[in-house]
């Protein structure tokens, strides 16, 4: 069993509150930071711990930190990206539902390593309980003396404030967050320039994910030495996954990196296997955005090295054989689900979640999921799976933000994967309309139809 | 700054954009732009139609960059090497951005006002496919008045934000902008806004399709058969510089004059555009040149032009002349001098 670092006290109850959470040591970070350590020596801190960012991306947060121009003599600001949106992923949510005051804390603290006066917690529209939660823990942390003026007496000041975005996943993207929050249409900026550079409002800004800001407080606490030794190579620590589909115990872990995928999948502690039985069929192992393994890469890569719950292990042999991270939204799918519905799913909310700034991702994701569609009912031609091929090929890399490629992989891992659902789909149409196909009739037991087409 | 483009060095100033470089050697090299405007402040980088391959850096770091960069917002680094032209990556993503952008376009050249001086038929013609591979059905957008001068036609729209641009830049009271998301996008004004600015007209002339075009003038000419002019007048409100576009002695259409990259020199005002259409208005300073082989320049009024002979003429006209004799029209009589023509066989 591994130890817990962000959800060491999730069940104490009311933990929500300050004073509950305040008795379970809550904001001897602050204490320790503002009174024992200079603003770069917790940034050195962050560095040492390895720490890298839990939204998607793993970039190292210690380096993210010491981007920051502080020679520019502008404010800085440090923003807690909490629109968190991808289906699958629901990590954050938990965090900031259960334990408020560590997200706070830990702003409080990484804040203070930033040298910013002003902070803000963007949190995804649809979030609206949780949002209230924050609120409220926010103001019984001005009410103890952890935000506003001179805190601590030594004469630092921090605001935060809690903003509500008006549900747009796009808006998770970093620089569309911070277009958001500049009250404008939550399109992507350009880069460079970076944030760390130039901006909320221009001024030099970091945005980390919520996970990743929630951890700060245990590193400073307990050292970035010490949080390095939890974890494998360069995936340190502990991570939240959010598990969901066909598994028998979906919910929210912490587990330290490094665990294998097998043993994630089916101790009793974690996820407990397949429900009822049935046959894997495939695994997003980091939200939808992530291409999708095949049952036989799923506990063992390509190389037959076992597969781990790391950066680099869960990503190895690219996206030919491998998959990625992601944000940690693990979902589980056995033998009934129909591939091309679920990637037309995916599609769907890609095209609907696409800005439409940038042609590619704009047109292409329409037409990914027009093609998808028509395969799914039933409608599709030979051509199509090509054709589908092609367009995800053209959008992945060509657009300014990275939710072309989001919209791109799984259906590129869809059809690589899974070609023969696609040629089913489009070879035997009046079996794909007349029912709910692959619940009563898994593929493995049509595949032989395929086949036989194939032949004649 | 050293900066090679196709194999062509260049020196540049520090701050100058792959696409800018490009312009100044000139040539194939030189990326389309969709969504740039170098007079508009933050344009670039949407269309993706300018995606150059940057083979090296710089001097100081020759790694490749793994992605192809939108050239319009790259700027350029010394000893940077790019393949715009010769590159199979870049011809390819070239060929994609125009398919995708002409997936929700109609195809409707023959009606359509900017036909001929259009960015997108021009992209398509150097980068496009002979046949589509879309077949869903095209999305559609109900029309919409936006006010007396400009009419959208929101179903060309590719998107681009240069009117966006420009209203912010120009006008004191945007009220107009991009609605919606993906390829619901809409150009749309606010609830119960008309944009009806001293400059709004300008967004007609950045609108590189035929999405905003200029009520005055819509159907009135195909433009290839228009002699543009340029001219000025005193105006208070802008710099009083235009090209007027004439059918004989009439003018359809004012618009601002544009560079070989079809961007505005300089901005103008509505008045100039909408309200001044007799030629005693104008002091025309002579007709404006346009690139050799566009479109608009198939009606090349400024060159010498050979009389052409049509041999067959001769037997038509006789053949005409035999007919008209034939008609009779009892019910419009002629005149005193008219009959005696009729007489003589001259009708």
């Amino acid at each position: 069993m591994g130890q817990k670092i962000l959800l060491e006290h999730a069940n104490v109850p009311g933990i929500k509150t300050y004073e509950v959470y305040r008795k379970h040591g809550g904001y001897r970070s602050v204490e320790k930071a503002l009174k024992s350590m200079t603003p770069d020596e917790v940034v050195e801190e962050v560095k040492t711990s390895g720490l890298r960012g839990r939204g998607g991306a793993g970039f190292p947060t210690g380096m993210k930190w010491s981007f920051i121009d502080k020679k520019s003599g502008k404010p800085r600001h440090l923003v807690c990206n909490a629109d968190e949106s991808e289906p699958g992923t629901f990590k954050d949510r938990y965090l900031m539902e259960y334990i408020p005051h560590l997200l706070i804390e830990g702003m409080i603290t990484s804040s203070y390593a930033l040298g910013c006066n002003l902070s803000y917690i963007y949190i995804r529209g649809e979030y609206m309980w949780v949002f209230r939660i924050l609120e409220n823990a926010i103001k019984e942390a001005y009410a103890a003396g952890w935000l506003g003026k001179n805190i601590m007496g030594t004469g630092w000041d921090l605001d935060l404030h809690v903003h509500c975005g008006a549900g747009a996943y796009i808006c998770g993207e970093e620089t569309a967050l911070i277009e958001s929050l500049e009250g404008k249409r939550g399109n992507p900026r350009i880069k460079p320039p970076f944030p760390a550079v130039s901006g909320l409002w221009a001024n030099p800004t970091v945005v980390n994910n919520v996970e990743s800001i929630s951890a700060v407080p245990w590193i400073v606490n307990n050292t970035g030495a010490e949080y390095a030794k939890i974890g494998i190579g360069r995936s340190t620590g502990t991570k939240l996954f959010s598990a969901s589909g066909h598994c028998k115990n979906p919910g929210v872990y912490e587990i330290d990196m490094g665990m294998t995928v097998d043993e994630f999948m089916n101790s009793d502690e974690y996820l407990g296997g397949m429900m009822n039985d049935r046959p894997l069929k495939g695994l997003i192992p980091g939200g939808s955005s992530v291409p999708i393994l095949p049952a036989h890469l799923i506990y063992k890569t390509a190389a037959g090295e076992d597969r781990l719950m790391t950066y680099e292990s869960l990503a190895d042999g690219g996206f030919a054989t491998g998959s990625s991270l992601g944000s940690g939204g693990f979902i589980v799918y056995n033998d009934t689900t129909c591939v091309v519905r679920n990637t037309w799913n995916f599609s769907r909310f890609y095209h609907h979640e696409s800005c439409g700034q940038c042609s590619p991702c704009r047109e292409g994701t329409g037409w990914m999921e027009k093609v998808l569609h028509r395969i799914e009912t039933g409608h599709g031609r030979e051509e199509d799976i090509d054709l589908l091929w092609d367009i995800q090929r053209k959008i992945e890399g060509n657009t300014i933000c990275p939710l072309g490629d989001a919209a791109a992989w799984p259906v590129a891992a869809a059809i690589r994967h899974f070609r023969d659902e696609f040629e089913y789909h489009i070879r035997f149409p009046e079996k794909i309309k007349n029912r709910d196909h692959f619940v009563d009739e898994p593929f493995e037991k049509v595949r032989h139809l395929v086949a036989k087409q194939a032949v004649i | 700054m050293k900066v090679t483009i196709d194999g062509q060095e260049i020196d540049v100033e520090p701050g100058t954009t792959i696409l800018q470089a490009a312009r100044k050697i000139g040539g194939e090299s030189v990326p389309p732009a969709m969504c740039y405007y170098s007079k508009l402040k933050g344009s670039g980088g949407k269309c993706r139609c300018c995606l150059v391959e940057v083979s090296k850096g710089s001097e100081a770091d020759p790694r490749p960059m793994p992605k192809l960069m939108a050239s319009c917002v790259t700027g350029c680094m010394d000893g940077m090497e790019v393949k715009s032209i010769s590159s199979e990556r870049v011809v390819d993503a070239r060929k994609s951005v125009t398919e995708f952008l002409l997936i929700n376009h109609p195809l409707d050249c023959p009606v359509c006002d900017q036909a001929g001086e259009c960015d997108l038929q021009n992209l398509s013609f150097k980068h496009g496919a002979a046949k589509t591979r879309f077949i869903e059905e095209k999305r559609t957008f109900e029309p919409e008045n936006i006010g007396p001068n400009i009419q959208l036609h929101m179903n060309r729209c590719i998107v681009c934000y240069r009117c966006v641009m420009t209203a912010d830049q120009l006008t004191d009271n945007r009220v107009h902008g991009v609605l919606n998301r993906g390829d619901h996008s809409q150009i749309s004004t606010a609830i119960s806004k008309a944009i009806d600015n001293e400059f709004s007209g300008n967004m007609i002339d950045v609108c590189p399709v035929g999405a905003l075009t200029d009520k005055t003038f819509r159907f009135k000419q195909r433009v290839w058969f228009n002699k543009p002019y340029n001219a000025h007048r005193n105006c208070t409100k802008c710099c009083g510089k235009t090209t007027l576009w004439m059918f004989g002695n009439e003018i359809q259409r004012v618009t601002a004059r544009k560079d070989e990259y079809h961007e505005v020199e300089e901005f103008i005002c509505n008045e100039c555009r909408f309200d001044h259409k007799e030629v005693a208005d104008w002091v025309i300073e002579g007709p404006r040149k346009f690139e050799k082989d566009s479109v608009i320049n198939a009606n090349n009024y400024t060159r010498k032009i050979e009389p052409v002979h049509i041999e067959t003429e001769k037997h038509i006209l006789l053949g005409r002349e035999k007919d008209r004799k034939k008609i009779s029209m009892p019910a419009i009589p002629l005149k005193a001098a008219e009959q005696e023509v009729y007489k003589k066989g001259n009708v």
